[in-house]
């Protein structure tokens, strides 16, 4: 009875010791379908590795950048492994804010998709580990285009995307032929209108830095958008974000729908999409000058310079996003969840190419993008649908709120753009640049 | 004399007073409905009133994806606290103030307001940096340190209102007695200034419940309360309006059955000193 006791208490004893040997990663991450899908397989992590444990930190993507950003900037240290996207990573690794990612063979680090790649890597050295990554382009209702008589080709122009849409448009009975961001912000009609206006031609800055609102290829671009909203849109779309627009295309009032590939998911999933069966796809268009209008993202994962865990938190990474972790995926919940746009071999996978149905199309966009050479005129920047300098999130969300005016009704075209050019202008020289 | 009110008048205010109300309380209404709806019909148009199918399924999925008791337990520790550790310091300061003012009372008082109208995210970085160095980031003590300063001027100014209406004869009455300044104050002032202590605790812990700055920005994964709870149901890419709704129908709530058991003294206290 005795030894009994004695046996016990050592075993309790050796099991505190073994937890208080452990190391907690604490990981910031953002809240979408992915990543929760994460969490939830992350017992298969801790299982193999029982001296790590993992704590999570959820928030949504504005709050979680305002909260890294701190803790970061600060060397806080409250977190090990970061969430971030493609926007982050090129300053922060400049700013040697974030450990170099080396992992060893077995990781592939090759098969990694080279554009995703090379956004994330600085000098050829990789600074975050992407977790999932998108582009965007054109989802559109095959149905519409039918009954009006349209084909649409796989690799549509703009011209042909602005005819279409004013054929379908019905405002009477509520069927508006495109849906398109217009809500102010960087990361709202920002990325939208940016990477349509480098397939125009059009760039933020030229070689010196200087902003390029005043030349034609941006008035061009932003009067095409307007004319195309003012015409075929649905009310209101200058507060249109992604949720306003994807509510809308998934209750059948869009014909045709820019944005995330992300989205494919959601409006062909019939537990919330009416019009699931529905739904075809097409590369973001082009206006014939060898860009189209789509952009790219990466959501990707990060050790913070500040951290006292890199070890485990590298292992961590390289599980996470690991060929490994896709088939996990693959195992727990079907093909069609496996996080997309980060690797070759996924879109080689004819079980997963099967699965999802928007596979090739999603792979054709991200490759049309490169964030190093995003325009068609050279540019001194990193980033397709952003410019990757620590200013731009300001500066991008005040000249979005111009865009956004106009659409309203509340300034011209041409005022838009002036105004675009100054404060740009502006901030730009406040900040020291050209540098 | 009573003035005559005829029934109808009665009956007009009487629709009226629950108009108001209802379009008040409407939002919160809304996102109760919500928190019972799928995802697919929390974004139907038009939007469906009382007759969709009804489901508790974000209930159990927000249940499982995130820890409620323990964000709950820190909200609770955080606003009691710094609430408490507010009025600890406030009762006194609000006592010199009512009772022994001196010339520049009213500065000292204006002087505290005045820390309110700088923006919190003003002094951000320095709290943070401060915090990180003091071992206090993502702690509840940190936290309460920083909800007592934060809260701080609305206590005081709400418990000098309700002293000064407080004949200071009878505390001087109390002093002739031979009380000491600390008796005086336990056992003669907070008696009396019950109804406003209760009212200014109760609207503090509100406050501080509610509180979505520096608990989000100070906090990671261990001392989060439900503001961090409801921020991760949140997201600009994705539906997640009927489980956002559950995380805030299950954050309010405690909050709200307080508030409803305790609106008689809240009145009270709020109205305390207005009608006399």
């Amino acid at each position: 009875m005795r030894a009994n006791f004695l046996a016990m208490m050592t075993c309790s004893a050796m099991t505190i010791a073994v937890a208080a040997q452990a190391e907690t990663l604490t990981i910031a991450t953002v809240n979408n379908g992915d990543m929760i899908r994460m969490q939830k397989l992350a017992g298969a992590f801790t299982e193999k590795h029982p001296d790590i444990e993992l704590e999570w930190v959820t928030l949504e993507e504005n709050v979680l950048r305002q909260r890294v950003t701190t803790d970061i900037a600060t060397k806080g240290g409250q977190y090990d492994i970061m969430t971030i996207g493609t926007y982050e990573v090129p300053i922060w690794a400049a700013q040697n804010w974030l450990v170099p990612l080396d992992f060893g063979p077995e990781y592939d680090v090759d098969d990694l998709l080279p554009a995703i790649r090379a956004g994330l890597s600085m000098d050829g050295t990789l600074y975050a580990a992407p977790f999932y990554g998108e582009s965007s382009f054109v989802m559109y209702r095959k149905d519409l285009f039918e009954e009006a008589g349209l084909e649409m080709p796989e690799a549509p122009s703009w011209d042909f995307i602005g005819e279409a849409a004013r054929k379908i448009t019905d405002k009477d009975s509520e069927i508006y032929g495109i849906c398109l961001r217009g809500k102010a912000g960087w990361g709202e009609n920002m990325a939208f209108l940016t990477a349509m206006a480098n397939s125009f031609g059009a760039r933020w800055f030229d070689m010196e830095w200087n902003p390029q609102f005043d030349q034609p290829e941006w008035k061009e671009a932003l009067q095409f958008y307007i004319d195309l909203m003012n015409d075929a849109g649905p009310p209101g779309a200058s507060s249109n974000g992604f949720n306003e627009n994807l509510a809308l295309f998934q209750t059948g009032k869009c014909g045709m729908w820019i944005d995330a590939t992300v989205a494919a998911s959601f409006v062909s999933n019939p537990d919330e999409s009416q019009v699931a069966d529905k739904v075809g796809f097409a590369l973001a268009p082009d206006k014939g000058l060898g860009k189209r209008g789509n952009w790219l993202w990466a959501w990707s994962l990060a050790v913070p310079a500040g951290s006292q865990k890199t070890d485990a938190a590298k292992t961590f990474i390289a599980w996470a996003t690991s060929k490994e972790y896709s088939a996990l995926v693959a195992e727990e919940e079907g093909w069609a969840n496996v996080p997309p746009g980060t690797r070759t071999s996924l879109y080689e996978n004819p079980a997963y190419q099967e699965a999802a149905p928007f596979a090739d199309l999603t792979i054709k966009s991200i490759q049309a993008a490169d964030p190093t050479s995003p325009t068609v005129e050279d540019v001194p920047y990193v980033g397709v649908q952003f410019v990757a300098i620590p200013e731009f999130q300001g500066i991008g969300t005040a000249v979005g709120q111009q865009f956004s005016a106009a659409l309203a009704g509340q300034s011209s075209v041409d005022q838009a753009l002036s105004n675009a050019q100054a404060l740009t202008q502006r901030e730009m020289q406040k900040a020291g640049y050209p540098k | 004399m009573a003035r005559a009110v005829s029934t109808r008048t009665r009956l007009t205010f009487t629709v009226i007073g629950w108009l108001v109300g209802f379009v008040i309380f409407f939002p919160i209404l809304w996102t109760v409905l919500t928190s019972f709806k799928s995802e697919g019909a929390a974004i139907a148009t038009p939007p469906q009133f009382l007759f969709f199918e009804w489901t508790a399924e974000n209930y159990v999925e927000v249940n499982s994806r995130s820890d409620y008791l323990k964000h709950f337990m820190n909200s609770v520790v955080i606003s009691l606290g710094s609430t408490l550790l507010g009025l600890l310091i406030a009762i006194p300061a609000a006592w010199a103030m009512a009772f022994a003012p001196t010339k520049r009372t009213k500065d000292v008082l204006l002087w505290m307001l005045s820390t309110k109208m700088l923006p919190a995210v003003g002094v951000l970085v320095p709290i943070y940096l401060l915090f990180r160095d003091a071992g206090l980031l993502d702690t509840r003590i940190g936290l309460v340190l920083v909800l007592t300063m934060a809260n701080l001027p609305i206590i005081v100014w709400m418990l000098y209102t309700y002293f000064r209406e407080i004949p200071g004869d009878i505390l001087e009455a109390a002093r002739m007695d031979g009380a000491s300044l600390a008796k005086e104050i336990i056992y003669v002032l907070t008696p009396m200034a019950v109804p406003g202590i209760a009212s200014t605790l109760l609207l503090n812990i509100i406050l501080a419940w509610n509180e979505a700055f520096w608990t989000l920005n100070l906090t990671a994964a261990k001392a989060a309360p439900l503001t961090a709870f409801i921020a991760s149901y949140s997201s600009p890419e994705g539906l997640f309006w009927a489980k956002l709704s559950a995380a805030s129908t299950l954050a309010i709530a405690p909050i709200l059955i307080m508030g409803w058991f305790s609106q008689r003294q809240l009145v009270r206290g709020l109205t305390f000193g207005a009608v006399k």
